[in-house]
């Protein structure tokens, strides 16, 4: 098992997010949380990046406990996020903003910028512009490849789709498909249910701060339950 | 010749503002707050130079330990009182910066008294006369522009070019995002500390130099200026503070030139007021991005 995480539990002030969540992600698979908005799966990928500090519960990341962990010695492990929101730096040019994604790296990170120009080859036309003057496909496309730049293990990608037109959004899911062959662990989170259930190996879904359902992303799209909350039908 | 003995005269003002409104602006950037207490350490600053050089210090050493003292009590200030508060309230960090502002001026009163001193501006640079075309310039004038010049450009390569310089705009921009790239934060944000102090190291042996005195409460005044340079030209903004800097150090020659000396502290508070009311996001500034 790459990452376990076991009854975590989270809390904004004195809101709680997360009420005991447990699942795992298995290497080399992609696996999906789906879940209306409000349900806590962002809160879930923060926590796992370190971002938000969990008040209960475990993660264990290759045998490892780091529940209390730096977010840095995380990324130092192998765990890279590519944020809900994009959350690029306006301010820095893309390769800058790549760069930063190779930020722990010691050794020489050209080879992987190539690939990163590989998967996404307009961000290599914009690579000397700054990150704020990027359309939002162009913004996501920056926000994955930087994450990329640490060369991670498991990669964590919050809502990819939000906001991009049909193309674009089946341009981005290709490339998860990709990243994954290549031998990337991905942690996918979506809205668009349809299309991460048909994308992923195995799927969770959550309500209010609990993982109510889980199987393999086929399962789930025949399951009745999830067919009339979540795929229109 | 007089106007272009006025403009350098402006220039050098000018440029210790804008080494001060560095300080200022880099760390609003990177942590959101006015830190009150950079006028402070300044004129901790000015006691090391005269507590060294009145020991009978090298005045190369003594500088050296200037800015580096100045470093130091930056980077525990920020350890000690304004860390734990990262996650509380703006309004409680500023504050505390106020009630460190406090603190280290009633501290060298109670050690130095709340007298003037003298500073031993000629140990540091000789009282000697540079003759430029048919300009005759002090020596105190050329060196001040000469360095700030030099430390302004040295914080842009550094900023724009180098691995830490990166990672502070990426803080001061998404201090959550730069987390996930794995940047320590504590780290760049002590480093953003250090080098603002530095540079206010600088500014204190180069204002000191131009006043030859100093007293407890040097910092305040040197400070709030400083400030009003940051804020003109856009609080968080590097050009801003240079740009910002330069404009009051010059608003305050002409001032005086005209006549009307008594009036320069007015005139930079008043231009504090016009900024906040017309552009409260200053000449450079970037619109208010809060962070979330
Ligand atoms: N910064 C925050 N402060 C307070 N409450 C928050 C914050 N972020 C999220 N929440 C609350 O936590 C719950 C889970 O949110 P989130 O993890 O963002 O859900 P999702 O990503 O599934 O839409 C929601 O009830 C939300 O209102
Ligand atoms: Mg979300």
């Amino acid at each position: 098992m790459m990452l376990e995480v076991r009854d975590l539990t989270v809390y904004y002030d004195n809101i709680r997010a997360l009420k005991g969540v447990s699942f795992s992600v298995e290497e080399g698979e992609i696996m999906t949380l789906i879940g209306a908005n409000g349900a806590g799966k962002t809160t879930t990928l923060i926590t796992l990046s370190g971002l938000k500090k969990a008040q209960s519960g475990s993660i264990r990341f290759l045998g490892k406990e780091i529940t209390k962990t730096t977010p840095q010695s995380r990324v130092a492990l192998g765990i890279s996020q590519s944020p809900e929101g994009r959350r690029v730096f306006p301010g820095l040019t893309v390769l800058e903003n790549l760069e930063m994604g190779a930020y722990l790296r010691k050794d020489d990170f050209a080879p992987d910028m190539e690939k990163v120009f590989r998967y996404f080859p307009r961000l290599r036309e914009r690579k000397k512009q700054s990150a704020g003057t990027l359309s939002g496909g162009e913004q996501q496309m920056l926000a994955m490849g930087r994450a990329l730049m640490s060369r991670p293990k498991l990669m964590l990608l919050d809502e990819p789709s939000m906001g991009l037109s049909p193309l674009l959004v089946a341009e981005i899911f290709e490339i998860i498909r990709r990243l994954n062959e290549s031998g990337t662990t991905i942690l996918l989170v979506e809205q668009n249910a349809a299309l991460a259930l048909k994308l992923c190996h195995r799927a969770a879904v959550m309500e209010t701060g609990r993982i109510v359902l889980a199987g393999t992303g086929e399962e789930l799209s025949r399951s009745p339950a999830v067919q009339k909350a979540y795929l229109g039908g | 010749m007089l106007f272009l003995s006025q403009c350098i005269n402006g220039l050098q003002l000018g440029s210790i503002y804008a080494l001060v409104a560095l300080g200022y602006s880099m760390v609003y950037g990177i942590i959101r707050l006015l830190n009150f207490a950079h006028g402070d350490v300044i004129m901790i600053g000015a006691y090391i130079a005269l507590l060294t050089i009145g020991a009978g210090l090298h005045p190369a050493l003594a500088v050296g330990i200037t800015i580096l003292g100045c470093v130091l009590i930056s980077v525990l200030i920020e350890k000690v009182a304004y860390r734990p508060l990262r996650s509380a309230p703006r309004i409680s960090l500023l504050i505390t910066a106020i009630g460190v502002s406090l603190l280290l001026q009633n501290l060298v009163q109670l050690f130095f008294t709340a007298d003037s001193r003298a500073y031993p501006s000629t140990a540091i640079i000789p009282a000697r006369a540079i003759q430029l075309g048919g300009l005759s310039l002090s020596l105190s004038t050329v060196v001040t522009i000469l360095v700030s010049v030099g430390a302004m450009l040295g914080l842009h390569l550094l900023i724009q070019k180098t691995r830490m310089g990166k990672a502070m705009r990426a803080v001061s921009e998404d201090t959550g995002a730069a987390q996930l790239m794995g940047i320590d934060i504590n780290r760049v944000i002590s480093i953003t500390f250090a080098i603002g102090s530095a540079l206010a190291g600088v500014g204190s042996v180069l204002y000191c130099c131009r006043y030859s005195v100093a007293n407890p409460t040097m910092g305040s005044l040197l400070g709030l200026k400083a400030f009003v340079a940051a804020v003109l030209g856009g609080i968080g903004s590097i050009p801003g503070a240079v740009v910002g800097g330069f404009a009051i150090g010059f608003a305050e020659v002409l001032v005086t030139a005209l006549g009307f000396s008594a009036w320069t502290d007015a005139v930079v508070f008043a231009v504090l007021i016009v900024v906040l009311l017309v552009k409260p996001t200053g000449l450079l500034g970037r619109g208010v991005a809060e962070k979330v």
